[in-house]
């Protein structure tokens, strides 16, 4: 299922590509030739795995959901990345991209992060494979998730708050470009998600992956055939290519969920597949939330991982196929959706992942009785458990 | 002869300043074109204001972000280019914008109204070679010059590539990381000068972190035939919230002090001519 950037190196369709400052190009170019080389690389591979099983905790259970399933009147299995360690998907990608950057010889790793996850996920990475790492994260972000900032100093990560712009995750990015581009030769940045200039979107998917190829086999094993339907939510969108990758050439629906915010119809949402338009942003082409000049535009959702303006580059070409369906759910259907798992199933959503689970929960019925859905459930909650707190009662 | 080839015909080295359009507001943001041209400016970079200028260190994306607080569009954009093109008929003015905004606008159009405004030049910072068939019949249809930009990353196949395309002159970059101010100049600017030399006689101009008379001179002293001062500049615009008529007469004296830079070093005669066939 690979080669599938069939236009040029680095597109997905029309999308994608390289829109970067020159002096980037060179770092961008070393990254996809030792991609390519590591990837045939068996001692790459050898420790990759050791790293994912004997340290992360995969493979991550598919779990069958007995109460979720009567509720919703179809077979119900999570596939639980909240179990990997560090308690969400993003690990899958920051050991895989920490270890390139070792096999790169770089001595030094800096990321970016908005709720925290990637930069937690990114600092757990660091010290397992002791590289120093340098977190950009947005001033406003800094004070929203203190919790996240107080672990990642914990793990010995250095914390840079960003002060420019929103003062959110695409300020973090920019700030973290802007490290990169002074810092090509010892540096690595570890991009967080399906986003940014080739080869980032083909290098997170690819690690991401493993999720869809574990759940892909999993529910062949127990259920002997393959789901009807997959759902995952969509932010930059790793998780949800993760999950997705391994069942694009099968008959399987495929429906990535968006931040509706406080509705499509307000400026308060964080849904560039289906409240944007096309355009260019932070070193590709795909869906932005832009104005007419091309401004990028501020963002919303109770879910800081899903508060970006732009989607990876393959959601942009997975929409305009059909091959994905694109949706999107309201902060207060992910409240609920939120509240709905952590009593139904004693498991404490992440808010992003509570996307998702509400999708399933408002369109479940289309199924039939034998109908088999996965929810991807990349992360646990318990990250948001304080802000969820703080909400007046009744808001979900 | 276009007016940028014009100017690089002349034997001493360029001085270019760089202002974002709508800084410090629509209007004085025509002040303080005008002023810079006063002082002595002998090519104007103009930048789009974006959202999200990623090659940028700090003092130009606080400029971009005052211009759009002002309520700065495109459309202003081009509407102060031509107003300077009036004022200085003989100015040769860049354009300098990320991607998006052309892509937006779409190029054609972008190209058509830059033409029509009186630029002579698009310089698209974050689009490299790789993606850019998609402006380049845009540039030449308008007669429009596409500056490129080489680093000191830039690999020699890739500066081949590049000059192959390039036209008016080239942006070489001082160093590796974004625009702002440095205390020294970094120590391979003469390499780059030299080794992009060697492969193109189109004129070099060098900019990103120059902000002192004797970084001047000596960037022309390395020979350069352009030396571009942004946030040095851009600063003055920063420092000055408020009160105007300081702001324009600090800008005066900057441009001067900097130019004086140009003429006090013994290099600065040493034309591109006089090093080609030397």
């Amino acid at each position: 299922m690979q080669g599938d950037e069939t236009m040029k190196a680095g597109r997905y369709g029309v999308y994608g590509g390289q829109y970067v400052p020159e002096t980037l190009m060179s770092a961008l170019i070393e990254l996809e030739e030792t991609y390519g080389r590591v990837r045939e690389d068996p001692e790459f591979s050898r420790r990759l795995d050791w790293y994912l099983h004997e340290y992360a905790g995969r493979e991550t259970p598919l779990t069958y959901c007995e109460n979720l399933s009567r509720d919703l009147g179809c077979r119900v299995y999570l596939k639980r990345e909240d179990l990997l360690h560090g308690g969400a998907h993003k690990l899958n990608n920051t050991l895989g991209q920490a270890l390139m950057a070792k096999f790169m010889g770089k001595r030094r790793l800096i990321a970016e992060t908005g709720a925290g996850q990637h930069g937690v996920a990114t600092a757990i990475a660091g010290a397992a494979l002791g590289l120093p790492v340098e977190v950009y994260m947005g001033e406003v972000d800094t004070r929203r998730q203190a919790l996240n900032v107080f672990r990642m100093e914990l793990l010995g990560a250095r914390v840079s708050p960003v002060a420019s712009g929103s003062r959110t995750l695409k300020d973090a990015i920019n700030a973290a470009m802007r490290d990169w581009v002074a810092n090509l030769r010892d540096t690595h940045y570890l991009l967080g998600s399906c986003v940014g200039p080739h080869p980032f979107p083909r290098i997170v998917r690819d690690f991401q992956s493993v999720i869809g190829e574990e759940a892909r086999r999993q529910v062949l094993e127990r259920e002997g055939r393959l789901p009807d339907t997959v759902v995952a939510c969509v932010g930059g969108g790793s998780n949800a290519i993760g999950i997705f990758y391994p069942f694009t050439n099968d008959d399987v629906a495929l429906v990535g969920v968006e931040a509706g915010g406080e509705g499509l119809d307000t400026p308060r949402h964080g849904a560039s597949l289906c409240g944007g338009s096309v355009g260019v942003f932070q070193g590709a082409l795909s869906y932005l939330l832009q104005d007419d000049d091309g401004q990028a535009l501020e963002t919303h959702s109770i879910a800081a991982g899903l508060d970006h303006p732009s989607v990876g580059p393959e959601h942009a070409m997975l929409k305009d196929s059909g091959r994905v369906r694109y949706e999107t759910v309201t902060d207060a259907e992910a409240l609920a959706a939120f509240r709905h798992l952590s009593r139904t199933e004693g498991i404490i959503p992440a808010l992003e992942s509570a996307h998702a689970v509400a999708y399933a929960l408002r369109e479940a019925g289309n199924l039939d009785r034998d109908g088999i859905l996965i929810i991807n459930l990349s992360g646990r909650g318990d990250k948001d458990v304080a802000d969820v707190a703080k909400l007046p009662r009744g808001a979900a | 002869m276009s007016r940028i080839t014009g100017l690089f015909a002349l034997e001493n080295p360029a001085f270019i300043g760089f202002t974002v359009a709508g800084d410090p507001g629509i209007e004085a943001s025509l002040r303080v074109a005008k002023t810079m041209i006063d002082a002595g400016l002998d090519l104007l970079e103009i930048a789009v204001p974006y959202s999200d200028p990623v090659a940028d260190g700090p003092v130009i994306e606080r400029a971009h972000a005052r211009a759009l607080r002002a309520g700065t569009t495109p459309d202003d954009v081009f509407a102060l280019v031509r107003e300077v093109r009036d004022y200085a008929p003989a100015l040769p003015i860049v354009l300098f914008t990320y991607y998006n905004i052309v892509y937006r606008r779409g190029p054609g159009r972008f190209f058509a109204e830059a033409a029509a405004a009186g630029a002579d030049g698009v310089l698209i910072v974050d689009l490299p070679s790789e993606e850019s068939s998609e402006v380049t019949p845009y540039a030449a249809r308008h007669g429009i010059d596409r500056i490129a930009l080489i680093a000191p990353t830039t690999s020699p196949e890739r500066q081949n590539a590049i000059l192959r395309e390039a036209s008016g002159f080239v942006y070489l970059i001082s160093l590796e990381g974004v625009t702002g101010e440095r205390d020294r100049l970094p120590s391979g600017i003469a390499g780059l000068v030299g080794a992009v030399r060697e492969k193109t006689d189109l004129p070099l101009a060098v900019g990103f972190g120059i902000s002192r008379p004797e970084h001047v001179g000596a960037v022309a002293a390395a020979g350069a035939n352009g030396v571009i001062v942004g946030s040095a500049l851009v600063r003055i615009i920063e420092e000055h919230p408020g009160d105007e008529a300081g702001m324009l007469e600090s800008l005066r004296t900057a441009i001067g002090a900097m130019r004086s830079g140009l003429a006090a070093d013994p290099g600065h005669d040493i034309s591109r001519r006089e090093r080609v066939e030397g």
